[in-house]
């Protein structure tokens, strides 16, 4: 029973990985980039939801909606006026910016909001469920719920709709999609924003189960998330939605059987391990080199 | 080839110079203690920033993690140094054992994590280095190592195991870190470690073996398909790399009282990268100076207080975007081109 609890908290903190990890994968996946201002943007999304339910009363659903209107618009613009500009500069430059971008955030929170940590409230009560000796909180059910929906979500929109065929095409092949008329700087900002929007549903349901928030919130989650996309194969949806359930389940599981505090030594070092046999993650394509 | 040898000759005297300037400035007086106290970290950084290059600039990986060989340079090198306490009294032997072991710590590091990182290819070798920064720091923070006249003592997690006999002393605590160190780093040892630094990567990279390195970087396929052995060089470049962070951060962390593992996290590996991808990747000489630059940088905007790091922020996207948008790229490009005329020409 110990084992099943454990296994179910996993899967809910894997889930929150997993949203997060959809939108660096998304984004790696068609612009080639290593977004590493995402976890902030997860931080800026927990806090409009705050102030929107505490501050102005808004109903859980609205102040939801807020953070992800507020955090879909941020990722655009931060898309078009740092990213944008350096579409054919070599990629480490890229990544410095990101890194910029993230600095930015991080201290522009700590300016308009103050490093005083908010109680963040569960956004739907501290309800639970009585399974015989189980007991599972509605946060919980909530997470992985809404985990599964974005992810049947993504799979239908980026295989179904024209969008997300454009979304493929210019991950596959830029200058290809370019010829076929599709506009590559447009697919790239709508992917930003709909990573981004994911980014404010992750960090509000990261915030109902973990409720300190900090401007550094977002910080750990994203690389924890990062790692989760990388372990499931970078660029890939499902591997992403797989790496960040496994993270999140070894990560409990590691802190429950072996130590809290060395909770993050096994996560990366089994890691390592999974790299060390499928180089290019759980479900990533290896591509053959092309002499 | 000559333009590389006249870039070697400006690295060393512009270490030397600020040596000098520096020396003649303690010594009259005309210098702030916070700038003096920001000598030794400065120099640390250098060193860190020149072995990432090597890394990143050089063999052309990149690594996300190298505050943790850093890490590991400066507790083991700390261990050492408090060990040596009552044995080498003299405390410019001490520091330089300390650094020596911090690099063969480092080096030993370096080597283990090659052994993935051999297998892996740019953003999973990346997150591996991260990874394994994430460990190391971690590790750190859960080992408490004590020491007495029988040896040391190391357990995980709690110290409560560990009973030492009178004499003795607790090293690492945990989370705590080590307290209690001498500090015994000077702006002479920085100096000293920063020249052989140099010494050491301008040779590796005249040499045979620097050749294969940049080699592998510009064309692995075809380095491997003249027969360079491209897992030997990759290592040597590797190990080389993480030994002189090992001794930049013994120098490091013997400039401070405390030294915790949280020092060198992920972001600790973040700034260094900038530094290294600001001075210009493969550029020694801009490791150097984006090195000094952007740890004076922080303490110089103190007069804009809380707005500083915001600051620092956006003037590293501005940098960033200036330098490699196409837009001012093309821009700059004009301007070289009705200033100096023939000057690309004469560059190479």
């Amino acid at each position: 029973m110990r084992f099943l609890s454990f296994l179910i908290s996993g899967l809910s903190l894997g889930s929150i990985y997993a949203i997060i990890a959809l939108g660096y994968t998304m984004v790696y996946g068609i612009a080639k980039m290593l977004n590493f201002a995402h976890g902030d943007v997860i931080m800026v999304g927990s806090y409009i939801c705050f102030f929107a339910m505490m501050r102005y009363n808004l109903p859980p659903v609205v102040g939801v909606l807020l953070a992800m209107v507020v955090c879909t618009v941020l990722g655009m613009v931060i898309e078009r006026t740092a990213y944008k500009p350096l579409r054919q500069a070599p990629s480490l430059a890229v990544l410095i910016t990101a890194i910029g971008v993230s600095y930015f955030l991080q201290n522009a929170a700590l300016l308009l909001w103050s490093s005083s940590p908010k109680v963040f409230p569960s956004i739907i009560g501290n309800g639970k469920i009585q399974l015989g000796e189980l007991t599972i909180s509605h946060v919980t059910l909530l997470t992985v719920a809404i985990c599964l929906v974005i992810m049947f979500a993504l799979t239908w929109f980026t295989g179904n709709t024209k969008m997300g065929k454009a979304m493929r095409a210019c991950s596959e092949d830029k200058g290809a999609a370019q010829l076929m008329g599709i506009d590559v700087n447009g697919t790239i900002s709508m992917t930003f924003a709909i990573g981004s929007g994911l980014a404010a549903i992750a960090g509000v349901l990261l915030c109902s189960a973990y409720p300190t928030l900090v401007p550094t919130t977002g910080s750990m989650p994203g690389i924890k998330a990062f790692t989760a996309a990388v372990f499931g194969g970078i660029g890939s949806i499902p591997g992403a939605f797989l790496g960040g359930l496994l993270l999140g389940v070894i990560e409990t599981f590691a802190k429950a059987y072996i130590s809290t505090q060395l909770s993050d030594a096994v996560v990366f070092s089994v890691l390592i391990i999974v790299l060390l046999v499928r180089p290019a993650g759980l479900l990533g394509k290896v591509i053959n080199e092309k002499v | 080839m000559k333009r590389k040898n006249t870039n070697k000759y400006v690295s060393f005297a512009l270490v030397i110079a600020a040596y000098a300037i520096m020396m003649v400035l303690i010594s009259t007086g005309k210098i702030t203690r916070s700038m003096q106290g920001m000598l030794v970290p400065i120099s640390a950084y250098i060193v860190m920033a020149i072995s990432l290059n090597l890394t990143v600039g050089i063999l052309g990986e990149l690594s996300l993690g190298h505050a943790g060989f850093m890490s590991m340079g400066a507790f083991t090198g700390t261990c050492a140094a408090l060990m040596m306490l009552e044995s080498v009294p003299n405390t410019g032997l001490r520091l330089g054992i300390s650094m020596v072991i911090g690099a063969i710590f480092g080096g030993i590091a370096g080597f283990l994590i090659g052994i993935p990182v051999l297998r892996l290819k740019g953003d999973y070798l990346a997150i591996v280095t991260l990874a394994f920064g994430e460990i190391i720091k971690s590790i750190f923070n859960n080992l408490y190592l004590g020491f007495d006249k029988y040896g040391l003592h190391f357990q995980l997690l709690s110290e409560k195991g560990i009973k030492l006999e009178e004499g003795g002393r607790m090293l690492i605590q945990g989370a705590m870190g080590i307290s209690k160190i001498k500090k015994i780093s000077t702006f002479t040892a920085g100096f000293i470690l920063i020249i052989l630094t140099l010494f050491i990567v301008y040779h590796l990279v005249e040499s045979r073996y620097g050749r294969a390195i940049m080699a592998i970087r510009d064309n692995r396929i075809a380095a491997e398909s003249v027969g360079v052995d491209v897992t030997k060089y990759k290592m040597t470049a590797f190990v080389i790399s993480a030994a002189m962070a090992g001794a930049a951060g013994a120098l490091f962390a013997q400039n401070y009282s405390t030294i915790t593992a949280n020092k060198f996290d992920f972001n600790t590996s973040i700034l260094i990268l900038v530094l290294v991808v600001l001075g210009g990747l493969g550029n020694i000489t801009g490791s150097i100076i984006s090195a000094t630059l952007l740890t004076i940088l922080p303490e110089a905007l103190r007069s804009f207080a809380t707005y500083r790091m915001l600051v620092y922020a956006i003037v590293l996207i501005v940098v960033m975007l200036a330098t490699n948008a196409s837009s001012t790229k093309i821009m700059i490009d004009r301007l070289k081109a009705r200033l100096g005329g023939n000057k690309e020409e004469e560059e190479r």
